[in-house]
């Protein structure tokens, strides 16, 4: 292991000044399943970890009648085992439960997923979808960012030295919506994206009265898919729009070949995966998912 | 860059035990090298393979993938601590009567990883077992024997209530 040294934060105001004191090379240590074995394989330079797990803001998970907030260091089995993140954001938990296997489960955090900023993280389009937006801490003061938006580049975001994503919140769900998340990999489990949706529909009837769709490991960065929701809003649900949709992820995805998956093979998936999970959104629109 | 040595205090098999570490090790080379505990195994050292699996507070983790300073305080579970004063854990004895283990170097994880199952669903199906020992790899048995022997200590432990 590269010599890194290990400091424990019990604040926030703490965890911002030993990481802008740290330096370039200091990192927020939550789950540590992704920046750990990073640093013992020289992947990253880190030379400071901050452990941000004695924060109880960091830890925990509070639902109010707007949402919930889901701390950025909250282990995955306590976010997939809440009871209300199960009944009304499900889709989370669809993700949550196969980002490696149970032992990574027990530390890896939503948190740690967004900020590792993968193009294949599994959880990142199913945060996209619910609206997630992740609250940040930094030498400046306190900002919220679009889980969206945060993603710059294979491994890179938004977060500026000493910045730290502090939680995530989703909103309630609107009246009428559902939202799914599938992913394609080699294997039944463990395994990275080859690639990975996400859908959310607002139905009103049959007509969509609002929908997003959401890929993974098909692009620099996870990405939304406008077209598909245009293909979809405005319109009856039916086969057809369904099929224009899955059209536009397969336009929209821009892979590349790598040992995981052919570019042909991953626009392939972006649509079937897209229509798989429209479909499944809708029935959990419709209540009977 | 210099590390220190640290001092960590943590309950590892029910005994509070204080030892020096490096501030750089993991918690499986801590307990490996620090402890002289050396069930858990370096399989893959990047949480792929399961080998070096242990409770910690309750919770299944890779201890390739927490550092030793990282426990401090906390209560920790390796398959040292799995017999009981009375014998083998019934997950250990299904083990053996199944034929479960060849060589043995995935067996600590594996029965750290099914004693945490079966804390949470002590009546798992055959595929709740796969599905949450997907993260332990085993090159010798082809795995088929190990979920029956987990399956078979599942039963042993409900009828016998423990």
């Amino acid at each position: 292991m590269q010599p890194v040294k290990y400091k424990r934060a019990t604040s926030v105001a703490e965890a911002v000044s030993l990481l802008q004191g740290g330096g370039e090379y200091a990192r927020p240590l939550a789950g540590g399943t992704d920046v750990i074995v990073q640093a013992r394989e020289r992947r990253r330079d880190i030379d400071l970890f901050v452990d941000i797990k004695h924060i109880p803001e960091l830890m925990a998970i509070s639902h109010d009648a707007g949402g919930v907030t889901i701390g950025a260091a909250a282990p995955l089995h306590e976010v997939y085992n809440d009871p209300q993140i199960v009944k009304q954001w499900l889709a989370l938990t669809e993700a949550g439960h196969v980002i490696g296997g149970t032992a990574i489960q027990g530390r890896a955090t939503l948190g740690g997923n967004l900020c590792n900023s993968s193009p294949a993280a599994d959880s990142i389009p199913a945060m996209m979808v619910l609206d997630g937006v992740a609250h940040i801490a930094g030498p400046n003061g306190e900002r919220d960012v679009s889980v969206r938006e945060f993603c710059t580049a294979p491994g890179r975001n938004v977060l500026t030295l000493g910045e730290f994503v502090t939680s995530i919140r989703f909103p309630k769900p609107a009246a009428g919506s559902g939202a799914a998340w599938q992913r394609f990999i080699p294997r039944n489990e463990m395994d990275i994206a080859v690639v990975n949706a996400g859908s959310w529909v607002q139905l009103d009837g049959d007509i969509v009265r609002d929908a997003r769709v959401a890929l993974g490991a098909v692009a620099p960065t996870p990405i939304m898919v406008p077209g598909a929701a245009a293909a979809l809003i405005g319109k009856p649900i039916s086969d057809e729009t369904i099929a224009a949709a899955g059209d536009a992820a397969k336009d929209a995805a821009r892979p590349i070949d790598d040992m995981r998956g052919s570019i042909k093979q991953r626009k392939h998936l972006a649509k079937v995966l897209t229509e798989r999970t429209l479909r499944l959104a809708v029935e959990r629109a419709r209540g009977q998912g | 860059m210099k590390t220190d040595r640290i001092v960590i205090t943590a309950t590892i098999n029910g005994d509070e035990r204080t030892f020096l570490a490096d501030e750089r090790d993991s918690l499986l080379e801590a307990l490996r090298e620090r402890i002289g505990l050396t069930g858990a195994k370096e399989g893959c050292n990047n949480g792929n393979c399961g080998a070096c699996a242990v409770l910690l507070n309750g919770v299944l983790v890779n201890s390739c993938c927490v550092m030793a300073a990282e426990v401090e305080g906390a209560e920790i579970s390796t398959v040292e601590g799995l017999a009981g004063t009375e014998g083998l854990h019934p997950l250990q004895q299904a083990f053996l009567e199944e034929a479960a283990l060849q060589c043995g170097i995935c067996t600590p994880g594996f029965l750290m990883a099914s004693k945490a199952l079966l804390d949470v669903n002590p009546h798992p199906t055959e595929h709740d077992v796969r599905f949450w020992l997907a993260g332990n790899l085993c090159r010798c048995t082809g795995y088929d024997k190990i979920i029956r022997a987990v399956l078979k200590a599942a039963d042993e432990m409900g009828s016998n209530g423990r």
